[in-house]
């Protein structure tokens, strides 16, 4: 006798390797505009995070005696490298590209128990690792207008990607914009005098004239892959939202009270990776709440942290951090908001019995 | 008044289209007809035939026992061959008791059935009674005794009728064409329903994806007093809880009936069956039943005297393009697989599917990546996937405390999980799990009441006995006493 199959029978088209085949197809175009903006190292880099990270994933797993092909297959491990490779200085080195992988697939997200157990976003946590444990060259940004001069060739693209800092050729690093405020506010510079100086206009960050990461400097084509993933109804519309009035907000706010002392909301929407995190990476289901006043609390916080550690921390850019310090809060958000029970009262009680005799 | 949405829920595909053009068809009678006795919810009809005795069409075989049960008449008229175990449509396969039929194509009418000729007269009391031994049960697929229903609710005193002519899951056209081809008779008989729970007003809500049956029941309702509504397609619409809420804006409170809040839900096809007990003597002996699936040659709908195996109504009405993937008896959501095709209809049979391997869902089940989808899907506002995660850790009690009890089991969570997780397998599974516990804690304290009182009864004649001896002695004192004392 077989094992009687319960309903429901029919069954939606929805499938994770579907769902990730979305994400990776909404992050295309802005990474092809960043291997344009950025060369062949760029290309390098983000092949090198692809590479490693499925070896890590294929590694971990037969480690776990988990099924190998499947779990490939799924397309998660796929997405992880992607964002990370996307969060990483264009040119940076191989070795950071395969330590970060093992960071995010080995460490954050296997050791935790795998696809759908890891409490932190893999590419963030990495993130914040490299950061800290080699300070150098995660902030050697390269600057799109001197590449766009003399863009490297095969050959010195696979030397800068190999060789490290040492075969970067002179005048092609730039400080991100994030970095030029922050110190020059330090130095008491007005934040208006600092961004003409800079020849700073809001339409570069939407099209990515800036240094900046890999994947974030495009604006406008990250807000465009994250339209398409709201129009599939891959992610949902609460935790981007909310990440962005959490950042835009305050900053408005303080920026209209001091304006030469603290930037605006727009300049901080652009900047940094706030799009990137906004649709790309505060919206990974794993490590959000499950409910949608849920979700957009934590989009919330995530915006405000940033723009908190952006404005008064130590370092220039925050949405790694404060992504990691909002995946830990999960639990606690999603203990306390819950969807209410159809027939009973937020508390749980079944609600008072109405007679019916309305109208 | 606002009207209110219905939260979550889910599209699923129709595939209304394979059989909602074809009309009704009378099935003929298969060579045996096997009833049985449990084809409604409570407790299973005693038989009242012996093997071998003549029976009439429309004569009771086996009449209700207890509070919550339904009798069973003869589809046809024929002679009893036995009473036996037969092949439930039930996903154990486990045989229940059911009577065989064998007919003798005479279709001779019991002659004490004879129908009511003013039934708006009777007392509404009498009205239940008759609804009640007409056999009739929820044709919806849940086969709850009507007349059990329809008196709480007199009784209770309810405002609102609500016909459901919702027909949310899957392929199932049944109650369509019912209500494109008999709108009269619904009408009627909702009219009847009305009158035995003296309800204010009647509603009537329909899908909008079905238009015509949505413009003859209109047509049939006009000057009845009856309200036609057309609700929005989505899954579960056809749910007691999500229709009351969407016609009427009550929410009905968690752990209360319907009846308690006023209001009163039946089935369209149900209240067809109620129009035929009581205008045409005609007690519950044949349903509608949609035949479909893509591994059929033909669908359609087809009324079906109860009892027809469901082999003999495939091999009659279609054969198969292909080696079904999958058996199902009710709609592809919250319908149940079959053991085989030895089984057959019963008061609950909506629809008998063969789906092919493309139609159901053949993935393995994946980890679950906390997408929430389930969230959004739950009309009843729970968290499915805690509940299944607490589950899997044998938690039931925590599952229990997310909201279990509240699950109508409708499926919406298992359709639209990315990961294929079997949701509704792990709470019925839970479900049936914290039931046998409680069974057990029940019989635990009995046990426990048994031996207090034994060992009370035990100190009690220990001290009757103590006291009885007593008593001897003082007697037996006494005695030596005035035995002594004249002297």
């Amino acid at each position: 006798m077989n094992q009687p199959i319960h309903g429901p029978h029919a069954h939606s088209s929805a499938q994770l390797g579907a769902l990730m085949l979305q994400v990776m197809l909404a992050l295309a175009p802005a990474t092809l505009y960043s291997f344009w903006l950025y060369g062949w190292p760029a290309f390098n880099l983000w092949l090198l995070c692809l590479v490693s990270a499925l070896f890590w994933e294929a590694l971990f797993l037969a480690l776990f005696h988990k099924p190998v092909g499947a779990h490939l297959k799924d397309g998660s491990a796929t997405v992880t490298a992607w964002i990370m490779a996307l969060c990483l200085p264009p040119w940076a080195p191989w070795w950071l590209a395969v330590v970060g992988t093992f960071l995010a697939i080995a460490i954050i997200k296997q050791i935790f128990g795998g696809l759908g157990q890891n409490v932190f976003n893999p590419a963030m946590a990495a993130r914040v690792m490299l950061l800290i444990a080699f300070p150098v060259e995660m902030t050697t940004w390269i600057a799109p207008e001197a590449v766009a001069i003399s863009p490297p060739d095969i050959t010195s693209g696979l030397a800068i990607t190999f060789q490290g800092l040492s075969a970067l050729p002179d005048g092609y690093s730039g400080a991100t914009l994030l970095d030029a405020v922050k110190n020059q506010s330090a130095q008491g510079d007005p934040v208006s005098a600092t961004l003409s100086h800079l020849d700073y206009r809001p339409t570069d960050a939407i099209i990515g004239l800036r240094g900046g990461s890999l994947g974030e400097s495009t604006s406008a084509l990250l807000l465009l892959g994250g339209l398409y993933l709201l129009w599939r109804r891959v992610i949902t519309w609460q935790a981007p939202l909310g990440l962005l009035l959490g950042a835009a907000v305050p900053a408005a706010g303080l920026s209209l009270a001091a304006p030469e002392s603290y930037p605006g909301g727009v300049f901080h929407l652009l900047a940094g990776g706030l799009m990137l995190a906004a649709f790309f990476i505060v919206t990974d289901p794993v490590t959000a709440p499950i409910t949608a006043r849920g979700r957009f609390v934590f989009g919330l916080g995530c915006g405000l942290l940033t723009w908190l550690i952006r404005t008064f921390g130590n370092y220039p850019e925050g949405v790694a951090f404060a992504v990691m310090l909002m995946n830990s809060t999960v639990p606690l958000i999603d203990r306390y908001i819950k969807p209410r029970i159809y027939g009973r009262t937020r508390k749980g009680d079944p609600l008072p019995i109405t007679e019916g005799r309305t109208s | 008044m606002f009207s209110p949405r219905l939260r979550g829920g889910v599209h699923p595909p129709g595939h209304k289209e394979l059989s909602n053009a074809s009309p009704i068809r009378r099935f003929p009678l298969a060579e045996r007809l096997y009833l049985p006795l449990q084809q409604h919810l409570g407790a299973p009809a005693t038989p009242i035939v012996k093997v071998g005795e003549r029976v009439r069409k429309g004569q009771l075989v086996a009449s209700s026992q207890g509070t919550v049960s339904a009798p069973v008449h003869a589809p046809t008229s024929g002679v009893v061959r036995a009473l036996a175990e037969h092949t439930a449509p039930h996903p154990s396969g486990l045989p229940v008791l059911a009577i065989t039929l064998e007919p003798d194509g005479r279709e001779e009418w019991d002659p004490s059935l004879a129908p009511v000729s003013d039934p708006l007269a009777l007392p509404p009391e009498e009205l239940c009674l008759r609804v009640g031994s007409a056999g009739i049960v929820g044709l919806g697929g849940a086969t709850f005794p009507a007349a059990v229903k329809l008196g709480s609710s007199l009784k209770r005193g309810v405002d609102t009728l609500i016909l459901n002519g919702g027909e949310c899951e899957p392929y199932l056209t049944c109650d369509d064409r019912l209500m494109q081809e008999e709108p009269e008779s619904i009408i009627r008989g909702a009219l009847l329903m009305q009158h035995a729970v003296q309800a204010r007003r009647v509603i009537v809500g329909i899908e909008d994806n079905k238009p015509h049956a949505l413009a003859a029941i209109r047509k049939a309702a006009e000057g009845q007093g009856v309200e036609v509504r057309s609700v929005p397609s989505r899954y579960p619409m056809g749910s007691q809880k999500q229709l009351v809420q969407l016609l009427t804006g009550i929410e009905l409170p968690a752990m209360s009936r319907a009846a308690d809040s006023g209001v009163l839900m039946h089935n369209v096809a149900t209240a067809r069956a109620v129009y035929q007990a009581l205008c045409q003597g005609r007690p519950l002996i044949s349903r509608v039943v949609t035949l479909s699936g893509q591994a059929l040659t033909h669908q359609g709908n087809w009324e079906v005297p109860l009892g027809t195996p469901a082999s003999y109504l495939i091999n009659y009405a279609s054969g198969f393009d292909c080696a079904p993937a999958r058996l199902i008896m009710g709609g592809p959501m919250m319908g149940i697989q079959l053991p085989d095709l030895n089984v057959p209809v019963i008061k609950g049979t909506s629809g008998i599917l063969a789906l092919t391997r493309k139609e159901i869902n053949t993935d393995e089940p994946g980890p679950c990546v906390r997408c929430a989808g389930c969230v959004r899907a739950c009309p009843m506002g729970l968290q499915p996937l805690e509940m299944a995660a607490n589950i899997r850790n044998g938690d039931f009690e925590k599952a229990r405390s997310l909201g279990l009890d509240d699950c109508v089991g409708c499926g919406a969570c298992s359709y639209i999980c990315p990961a294929s997780l079997p949701l509704v397998h792990l709470f019925n599974y839970a479900k049936g799990e914290l039931a046998s516990r409680q069974r057990e804690a029940r019989k635990m304290e009995k046990t426990r009441a048994l031996a207090q009182r034994r060992e009370e009864r035990l100190v009690r004649q220990a001290r009757e006995r103590e006291e009885l001896m007593a008593a001897r002695r003082a007697a037996a004192a006494r005695k030596a006493a005035g035995e002594e004392g004249p002297s």
